[in-house]
């Protein structure tokens, strides 16, 4: 049965006769890339678009309505050699892209704004000390009245919208006193132009919006890019399903368009994307991403089938379940909902920054104002003097401080294969007590791979190899990957329950059960010696061997958990997985407290636990099991090979076959965090010199501008320091 | 000073020429890719033909 590819789902019509389609491409990197794959794809009559974007690593297509097949981009890509996908745009893809192109827009406006306010200010400052008449004076305070009012209300939306937002809640944020700032600087302005006074603070309120805003962007921008490339994973994870289309044709389907009651084929060696019961086939199944057990289940008419679960031996058709509640899906998904509500709503950094530094900051103007009029001055004068006090404590520095370490570190942990899920997930990081992990396909490899490969002659590894190429079976794929073989043997052929077998020079190979291979007994010794492995025998003429399977630790994992413990950070294991399996693991990697046979349901309950000792756990779990305990925990992370439910749920996605990211994550985040502290400092070690200033009546608009671009800086600066040296755990 | 009457609407002027001219980039999705736009500017090869340019309704996805 050949299948078709049916990937109409993913194609938009543009109306004037256009089709198009996004695809995510692994492996473009570089300018070259980039220019062979826009020409193969532009050499394909009636494609009026191919544009490669490198950021996202994405190409969009627009061809013709209705004279090609998508399906031909990806062979064509495939030809070029790149492995390409249909990718769906995600909602909340969309937004967030709406979203940094209004910050950029606004950030044009400020910046257009502030610069031509200071063009006009310089003139103001100088003539203020010189020979300029007050009609100019004002003249040129109009001028800028007439740029800042329109542009401070465009640009300053999103801090408008933000404030409003959270004191119709009854809250405060950072945008609180921000709004407050630039709202009360431009009305004193307008003021004091009317009344043809000397000084008037325009200039100042855009560029601060000016300023926040580019730290606004840099914290979306970094967001948006992680995003875009979790996107590309998910895509690339190919989430297809065979579906049956009439009696005996199938087409590979994405699963959104997959529905209740279809017929699906699951063929052996694949993961069921869906959640059905089987009507038609034996197998076994392997439901540890799921429960985290590793021990296969038999399959047959009527048994469930979860999404998640691996088909181990034989083909089964599965009819897709109408409703999935009750299911172990379902049941998931409820715990899931239960630990995000209950999730103790974490305080950022920053809002607790604002918390404190807004009544300081209203309260010093207050009193400025009623001291100076104590003290005889006219109420103008007072309120003129508590204003700029406001102007200048304005958190200029306050708004880049967190979000420029936050830029800069997540970029350094990108490099190293973190991806951030969450902005403050990196401040929830830095201050992890335990660490907790599953086992399987957390601590281990998410494959199979061959224990013995030594103990097999070199060329007998190979000849095997090639005869599991054959085979869909997962742990014949094992064999397969270890022994490096690339070119399968022909004319194997498959023998449904038993194995592989071919003929290589006259003389008949088989790969497949002991008893198939006649290797009983050397496959007894195995087992008996490692219970926890898979076997898988291997004849050629009389040589016969055998090959134990199992999962494998990550090869870094003992050195992460070394250097955990050595940082004082503790570590547990939470497993599903079988008893002798978890104590196996636990002792080879030295950690000491280990769970075994744990229920989703339980997981949470362990970390409530620990929760409640007030211990901050970090949880890194992979499995559709682990979910709800990943929302649970103070933070989590999921290799990148986890399922859709827990990369989505964790705060944090790492990626390849090591364990290091997890642990270099928590020393960039240790890092982050002292920089963002030492960058609150800053800002209000610049507090502590210009309030005075303020306070005494010397603030003058161009003391302003002079401490608040020089503040900004010191931050920036500051922040870029997040580079380096946050490769040890300190 | 009467030369203000001329100089301050040019400066006015030639800014919001700058500030439309950036409106109009954001718009057409010049910023959408500014990694493969610094790679394109030295590719060796032709520039894309007209025809494969983004029309500004499809320039962000």
């Amino acid at each position: 049965m050949q299948a078709t590819r049916d990937f109409s789902h993913y194609v938009r019509h543009l109306g004037s006769g256009l089709s198009h389609i996004d695809l995510a491409v692994e492996g473009v990197n570089c300018a070259g890339c980039m220019s062979k794959i826009e020409r193969g794809l532009s050499a394909l009559p009636d494609v009026t678009l191919a544009r490669v974007n490198l950021t996202d690593r994405r190409v969009a297509l627009e061809w013709r309505e209705g004279t090609l097949d998508p399906a031909r981009f990806i062979d064509r890509l495939a030809e070029l050699g790149y492995k390409a996908y249909p990718f769906e745009p995600v909602r909340a893809e969309a937004v967030e892209t709406e979203q940094a192109s209004f910050l950029l827009r606004c950030l044009g406006v400020a910046a257009f704004a502030a610069m031509n306010i200071m063009m006009l200010s310089i003139p103001v400052w100088s003539g203020n000390v010189s020979d300029m008449i007050p009609e100019q004076r004002d003249f040129f305070h109009w001028l800028s009245a007439l740029i800042a009012l329109p542009a401070a209300a465009y640009s300053g939306q999103p801090f408008f919208r933000s404030a409003w937002t959270a004191l119709r809640a009854r809250r405060t944020n950072m945008d609180v006193p921000i709004s407050i700032g630039i709202v009360t600087a431009l009305a004193m302005s307008v003021m004091e132009t009317i009344h043809h006074a000397e000084h008037a603070y325009f200039d100042a309120a855009l560029m601060l919006l000016a300023f926040l805003l580019a730290g606004r962007y840099l914290d979306q921008s970094m967001r948006r890019k992680t995003r875009a490339v979790a996107g590309n994973l998910a895509a690339l994870k190919a989430e297809t399903a065979t579906k049956f289309i009439g009696a005996d044709e199938i087409s590979v389907v994405p699963i959104a368009a997959v529905q209740a009651g279809d017929i699906v084929l699951l063929r052996p060696g694949e993961r069921s994307a869906v959640d059905g019961n089987v009507i038609e086939g034996q197998s076994k199944i392997d439901q540890s991403l799921i429960t985290g057990e590793t021990l296969p289940v038999k399959a047959g008419p009527g048994t469930a089938v979860y999404a998640g679960t691996l088909n181990l031996s034989g083909a089964l058709r599965v009819r897709v379940s109408a409703a999935s509640e009750g299911t172990l899906l379902a049941e998931i998904s409820r715990l899931l909902d239960n630990a995000v509500q209950a999730r103790s709503r974490y305080v950022q950094l920053a809002d607790r920054a604002s918390r404190l530094y807004a009544p300081v900051v209203h309260t010093a103007a207050l009193l400025t104002m009623l001291g100076w009029a104590a003290y005889g001055a006219t109420w103008h004068d007072a309120i003129v003097t508590a204003i700029s006090v406001l102007i200048i404590t304005c958190p200029c520095a306050l708004g880049l401080a967190i979000p420029a370490v936050q830029t800069v570190v997540s970029g350094a942990m990108f490099r190293t294969g973190v991806l951030l899920n969450s902005g403050d997930a990196i401040e929830r990081l830095a201050d992890v007590e335990r660490v907790v992990f599953d086992k399987t396909g957390t601590l281990t490899l998410p494959e199979l791979d061959v224990t013995n490969a030594l103990d097999v002659p070199q060329d007998v590894f190979e000849l095997a190899g090639r005869l599991a190429l054959a085979s869909h079976h997962p742990v014949a794929a094992a064999v397969a990957r270890a022994s490096g073989a690339r070119k399968p043997l022909a004319g194997a052929e498959e023998v449904a329950g038993q194995g592989v077998r071919g003929f290589v020079r006259g003389l008949e190979v088989r790969l497949g059960r002991p008893s198939f291979c006649g290797a009983d007994q050397i496959a007894n010794d195995i087992l008996h010696r490692d219970p926890e492995a898979s076997v898988v025998a291997f004849r050629h003429g009389e040589t016969r061997h055998v090959f134990a399977v199992r999962q494998r630790l990550r090869p870094d994992a003992a050195a992460a958990i070394a250097t955990l413990v050595k940082a004082g950070i503790e570590a547990e294991i939470l497993s599903g997985d079988r008893e002798p399996a978890v104590r196996h693991a636990a002792e080879q990697l030295g950690i000491h407290e280990w769970r075994a046979g744990v229920t989703p349901a339980d997981k949470i309950v362990r970390i409530e636990e620990l929760k409640r000792r007030g211990v901050k756990v970090l949880m890194v779990g992979d499995g559709m099991n682990d979910a709800p305990a990943l929302a649970a925990a103070h933070v989590s992370m999921s290799p990148v090979s986890a399922t859709h439910l827990s990369q989505a749920t964790a705060d944090l996605v790492f990626l390849g076959d090591r364990l290091a990211p997890v642990v270099a994550a928590i020393g960039f985040s240790r890092k982050a965090l002292l920089l963002m502290r030492q960058n609150l400092w800053l800002a209000a070690g610049y507090n502590l010199l210009a309030v005075p200033l303020a306070i005494a009546g010397l603030a003058t608009p161009l003391v302003a501008a002079a401490a608040m671009s020089g503040s900004s800086l010191l931050v920036i600066l500051n922040a870029l320091r997040a580079h380096r040296g946050a490769k040890e755990l300190g | 000073m009467e030369v203000l009457v001329f100089l301050v609407p040019l400066a006015l002027t030639l800014g919001a020429l700058g500030l439309a001219g950036f409106l109009w980039s954001l718009k057409n999705g010049q910023y959408d890719d500014l990694e493969g736009a610094g790679w394109r500017a030295i590719a060796d090869d032709e520039p894309a033909s007209e025809e494969t340019l983004p029309s500004a309704g499809s320039g962000r996805h």
